[in-house]
């Protein structure tokens, strides 16, 4: 199957360090893919570069199979591209409806629409749909986010992303703060982002977690990929191994 | 409904106004009449209603946890600008009061574009932007008018002040009043006030989410500006003469009502209904000692008092409200992150 979107051979240096080293990566429609690596290996670097966030010095990207030049977020966005990033980005202070539509707010129709007044009903339907549809545990609408758990703020940010993406998912960390619970929902509602056909793209520190709702691995270090492997028949041990270059595969 | 109840029921401003009720329920009972009357009143809503034009203004700042001190300043400078052109065209009829008007509004605007540019552009912390502001406007209206202040301002001002009433409101709060409600609009019902809120709530996270948080901050400031250039044309009305030396407490006067009235100075929440009421407490407490022969120095003690409980409360609530803190461990991790 042809890849969604190709990375090859991505290059930036600052200063002296070089955060990216002839770094490919690759990722299928539909396919849960998960980016491990030490700290500093380069994971969180990789992202900003596909996802318009930080230009690289040399190196290719291609989206459905065509080179493109991604140089910012919006345009990300525009390709069906979001970031759950691991602050999650929300304001504390407006409720789930409100951030998910910040920056993206339904116009009334008309002239109020032209003087800036919002459509509130339809954006709190349409998010209350989009919560269902994951199986949400959050359920008061109008209170601030601030004020609720991990988890739920977690899949706030989650459902926030996949409403505007219809071809990638990149979830930062989703449960480096979460407990047992927390953690197992998030990885629920990638099973069912996945089910839906948008691919997922999971930075984690997590070996267990990325075994179970991986499709494929692909290991960084040093700034570079030094391994591809499929979830299936592989092992913690082997995936540390290839983390920390006790097991060369590349 | 009920949400919507609860939500009101947990603002600051909805027991701020319980305290004000309170004030007035207390000045009732000791002066009665007196203090009850439409002409008590009446003058009360004067005396606030310069504050509360600034204060529409201020709380967008407030909100964006900015802050601008430099309104008072901006206030002389545009009363002054507006009182040479005035001085300059003649006459006291209406059409050389809109030059004036025109001229106040333009002056405003370009000094809080000035603030926001170099807070939002050349990230100058809005302490020290408009600190700066507060200096350079009030030494350049002493400039150009040698620190006299300007004493003609066109009948058609100040009668509009003396003798106009609308709606059975005097002129001054009634253009107040409106300033207030379409404020109050903006920032609750409209994108901007929305963006508003996110800037205040999480800079980063409303960049990340495409807001051009930069051009929102400057036309905040911009707007607090306009703000203080309308309230520059409404002092001229009131007092038929500019007040180069009567603002210096403007801008903590009205910061200190939009604190009372809940906005929260880190920004992310607040209302034009609280500032409105965190104006007329002092006022209140004001005209009522006045009434019950109480000095009038005690009313700065009564509302410094006011304000430092009033943050306290609403921290303490805050604080229940988010039990397990959610804001620090947010905070925490930018900090890793950009660490």
């Amino acid at each position: 199957m042809a890849y969604l979107l190709e990375a090859r051979g991505l290059s930036r240096s600052f200063g002296h360090v070089r955060a990216l080293d002839n770094a490919s990566f690759d990722i299928e429609p539909g396919e849960v893919v998960a980016l491990i690596g030490d700290n500093g290996a380069g994971k969180s670097t990789m992202v900003k570069a596909m996802t318009g966030n930080l230009a690289v010095d040399s190196g290719e990207i291609l989206f459905g199979g065509e080179q493109v030049t991604i140089a910012t977020p919006h345009q990300a966005s525009a390709m069906g591209m979001e970031v759950v990033y691991q602050d999650l980005a929300l304001a504390p202070h407006l409720n789930p409806v409100q951030n998910m539509f910040l920056g993206r707010e339904i116009p009334r129709r008309g002239l109020l629409g032209f003087l800036g007044f919002m459509d509130e009903k339809r954006m709190r339907a349409s998010a209350e749909a989009g919560f269902a549809e994951l199986g949400g545990t959050v359920t008061a609408f109008g209170a601030p986010v601030g004020s609720m758990s991990g988890g739920q703020r977690q899949q706030i940010a989650i459902v926030r992303a996949i409403t505007w993406a219809d071809k990638i998912v990149f979830l930062d960390e989703p449960t480096a703060a979460l407990g047992v619970v927390q953690t197992k929902n998030v990885l629920d509602t990638i099973k069912r982002v996945r089910d839906k056909g948008i691919a997922v793209v999971l930075i984690s520190h997590s070996m267990p977690h990325v075994l179970e709702v991986a499709d494929r691995i692909q290991v960084m270090r040093l700034g570079t990929r030094v391994a591809t492997m499929p979830a299936r028949g592989t092992t913690v041990e082997q995936l540390v191994g290839a983390m920390t270059g006790a097991l060369d595969l590349a | 409904m009920t949400g919507f109840l609860r939500r009101i029921g947990g603002m600051q401003s909805v027991w701020i106004l319980g305290v004000l009720l309170v004030i007035v329920a207390a000045f009732s009972v000791a002066a009665g009449r007196k203090f009850l009357s439409t002409s008590n009143f009446s003058l009360i809503s004067q005396n606030i209603a310069v504050w509360a034009v600034l204060g529409v203004g201020m709380t967008f700042v407030i909100i964006t946890s900015g802050i601008d001190l430099s309104i008072g300043s901006v206030l002389v400078f545009s009363s002054v600008v507006a009182a040479k052109i005035m001085d300059a065209v003649g006459g006291d009829g209406w059409s050389t009061a809109f030059l004036g008007i025109l001229g106040a509004l333009v002056s405003g605007i370009a000094w809080g574009t000035l603030n926001g540019f170099l807070i939002a552009k050349a990230k100058i912390p809005p302490l020290i932007v408009t600190l700066g502001a507060l200096s350079v406007a009030l030494g350049l209206a002493q400039v150009l008018t040698g620190g006299i202040d300007i004493r003609s301002v066109p009948e058609a001002l100040t009668d509009f002040n003396t003798y106009i009433k609308i709606a059975g409101i005097p002129a001054l709060p009634f253009v107040a009043l409106i300033v207030v409600i379409i404020g109050g609009i903006v920032l609750h019902r409209t994108r901007f006030g929305r963006y508003t809120f996110a800037v205040g709530s999480n800079e980063l996270g409303a960049r990340r989410v495409g807001i051009n948080v930069d051009r929102h901050l400057i036309y905040v400031y911009a707007l607090t500006g306009a703000c203080a250039g309308l309230g520059a044309v409404l002092a001229l009305a009131q007092f038929g003469t500019t007040t180069i030396a009567g603002q210096s407490l403007t801008n903590l006067n009205v910061i200190a009502a939009v604190v009372i009235g809940g906005t929260s100075i880190f920004g992310g929440e607040g209302s034009i209904f609280g500032t409105v009421v965190g104006l007329f407490i002092p006022a209140v407490l004001q005209a009522g000692f006045v009434i019950i022969g109480v000095e009038a120095f005690w009313q700065g003690v009564a509302v410094g008092s006011v304000l430092v409980a009033a943050v306290y409360v609403d921290q303490s609530r805050r604080a229940a409200a988010q039990r397990g803190g959610s804001r620090p461990s947010i905070l925490s991790l930018i900090k890793s992150r950009s660490a």
